[in-house]
């Protein structure tokens, strides 16, 4: 057995340590595990006992509910698989291209268009001006492109990718494939984009997961149920059956024209909301291992 | 230009990078060596004319009194009256406080947490361990804020949610109304946003301190430190860079709030605005829900201004403490 390495700590405060990060790791998955079980209940023993972490009753009532409303809800995932499938490839384009240009050191003016992209860190219009812009100036309420424009390019990507760039490409490289009779565009697809997957696949995430997790967007552009992405359904979902149960009113009133109440308002809340988390719980095994990897990558400064 | 000689295609290797053969070259010789590469800055330049640019200009309507008879530009100018009503109103203080308050304790959280935790990761030796700690923890992180109200509310809803059913119900607690008890949310916020980011601010921290050098640490153990020596003498000085960055990033946005967690989280109960409320919330509500454009812009411009005070002023601070920490 190896003798005890002299910069472990002692046996007793790692399984301090140990515990306390447990105890951290079970916060942080339970309330999931909690809204899975709560929509896997049944509605009446929900409501006489509350949510419990195991059911008390199993039911698939919820879900055949939401089943019936099924043509939205897939639509609603296209809508949402669409905008982050267009708006990651772009976006990782957009970036790129600018990034590139900056990183290069024998480039004149670049120091012009690196103020012009991180000014706007500095200072923007605010809410007003810009939704005016995109609504009166180009016309795009109601249109998928209203969810997929705004966040194209991120100053702060920019910066990441430049720095891989100047750090991680040698100059050599550079020149060698010039003297080989390389042009710019050739060497930038062919030398620099294959050797930079690193932070391409770093940006592409979390642009993916910026897409796929808006529902602001929707919010303020979309008044037409057929563009209106998941994330915004689930929203909608949460605040219609909120209203629903708070307001004693409005519920009697629909009950008094024909009864909508035996709708499972609870548990139907939470089968949405499964509903919702689905892919990125089935994709976050093979996700998150290239995610820290990719915040390493962009956690080491230029 | 005439005087000077010309360096021609067969000559090149006479092309001596002198100051003054080098000052004039002109613009037009760059653009046009160089043409490809501005050429790819190109679709970036247009969209942030487009996005943020355009709206720039749009700021002046903070000074409009706007009526859709004349439309936005030609409606009278008003002077400073838009601003002069946000800031009688009771909102201008609140939304202010609030938004200052919240992001404080979001930014101190996410440094003291952020560290503890990456410090604390580090000493984990047995590695199945540590990436199942790692991958738990950044899971919250790939949650939309939806789906983070739909948790808090299996946790806080009043007649079933978790809270009251089985938590206070094990330890004879009453029944809390959550969504209409202010009182809660100002540790019920920073509690959730610490939950949700925490996980991205400790693999950060935890990536730095991984890079540092074992051997300053097998030095410092033969001179006798201790654990908690060498976390103060070697982890923490080699994590301040880092630390400040990540910091001065979030005190550039201090004026502005992650509208999601205001808006979304507390499910906009009424009776929690006077905690929740924000200025992203607070502009949001005055505009899209109000209709009222002028006092929104104005709400926004303060916002921006101060905004980017805050970015020059902080900044300015790290460059007098240590030139290579500042963000420019």
């Amino acid at each position: 057995m190896k003798s005890h390495d002299p910069l472990a700590v002692s046996k007793r405060s790692a399984s301090v340590i140990h515990a306390m990060f447990l105890f951290y790791a079970i916060a942080c998955i339970v309330p999931i595990l909690l809204v899975f079980a709560i929509s896997f209940s049944d509605e009446t023993t929900v409501v006489a006992n509350g949510y419990k972490l195991i059911p008390e009753k199993f039911s698939l009532t919820a879900y055949e509910f939401l089943f019936r409303d099924m043509d939205q809800i897939l639509h609603s995932y296209g809508i949402s698989f669409i905008v982050t499938v267009v708006g990651t490839i772009t976006s990782v384009a957009l970036t790129a291209l600018y990034a590139y240009p900056l990183s290069r050191r024998d480039l004149p003016y670049r120091g012009w268009f690196a103020f012009f992209i991180f000014f706007t860190m500095l200072f923007n219009g605010g809410l007003v001006p810009w939704y005016l812009v995109y609504v009166n100036v180009l016309d795009l309420k109601n249109s998928i492109l209203a969810l997929i424009l705004p966040l194209l390019l991120s100053p702060f990507f920019v910066l990441v990718m430049r720095t891989f760039f100047a750090n991680s490409i040698p100059v050599s490289i550079l020149e060698s494939a010039r003297i080989d009779g390389a042009g710019e565009l050739r060497t930038f697809a062919r030398i620099v984009l294959p050797l930079s997957l690193p932070v391409m696949a770093t940006v592409a995430l979390f642009s993916t997961l910026n897409y796929w997790n808006d529902w602001y967007l929707s919010m303020i552009f979309i008044s037409d149920n057929r563009t209106i992405s998941l994330q915004y359904l689930m929203y909608r979902t949460l605040l219609d059956i909120q209203y629903l149960t708070t307001n004693s009113n409005v519920s009697s009133q629909i009950s008094s024209q024909g009864g909508l109440l035996n709708l499972p308002n609870k548990t139907l809340q939470m089968a949405m909301a499964v509903v919702g988390i689905g892919p990125i719980v089935l994709a976050y095994p093979f996700f998150q291992r290239y995610f820290i990897k990719g915040l390493t990558v962009g956690a080491v400064k230029g | 230009m005439k005087t000077q000689p010309q360096a021609g295609k067969g000559v090149r290797i006479l092309e001596i990078p002198e100051r003054s053969v080098r000052k004039r070259k002109s613009v037009w010789h760059n653009l046009g060596k160089f043409k490809v590469l501005y050429l790819m800055f190109l679709p970036g330049v247009l969209f942030l004319l487009v996005n943020n640019y355009m709206p720039m200009f749009g700021v002046l309507i903070a000074f409009k009194n706007v009526n859709y008879a004349d439309g936005i530009w030609g409606s009278p100018w008003s002077g400073w009256d838009n601003f002069k009503y946000l800031f009688s109103t009771s909102d201008a203080w609140e939304i202010t406080r609030n938004t200052l308050a919240y992001n404080t304790v979001f930014i101190a959280l996410n440094l003291f947490v952020g560290v503890g935790l990456a410090i604390l990761l580090n000493e984990v030796k047995n590695k199945a361990m540590s990436k199942l700690y790692q991958s738990l923890m950044l899971l919250p992180y790939f949650l939309s804020m939806i789906v983070v109200s739909y948790l808090v509310l299996a946790f806080l809803g009043k007649d079933s949610g978790f809270m009251n059913s089985t938590i206070l119900q094990m330890f004879g607690g009453q029944p809390i109304d959550w969504y209409s008890e202010p009182k809660y949310w100002p540790y019920i916020l920073p509690l959730v946003n610490t939950w949700k980011n925490i996980g991205y601010y400790a693999v950060i921290y935890l990536a730095a301190v991984v890079g540092i050098d074992e051997e300053y640490y097998e030095a410092a153990v033969l001179d006798g430190a201790t654990k908690w020596h060498q976390i103060r003498f070697i982890t923490i000085p080699f994590l301040v860079p880092l630390i400040v960055i990540m910091t001065l990033l979030q005190i550039g946005r201090i004026f502005y709030a992650d509208f999601s967690l205001f808006y979304q989280v507390p499910l906009e109960s009424g009776a929690l605005f006077p905690v929740t409320n924000v200025l992203d919330t607070y502009v949001y509500r005055t505009f899209l829900i109000g209709g009222d454009i002028g006092m929104s812009s104005a709400a926004g411009l303060y916002q921006a201004i101060v905004g980017f005070v805050l970015v020059l002023v902080s900044n300015t601070i790290v460059r007098r403490i240590d030139k290579d920490n500042a963000l420019f």
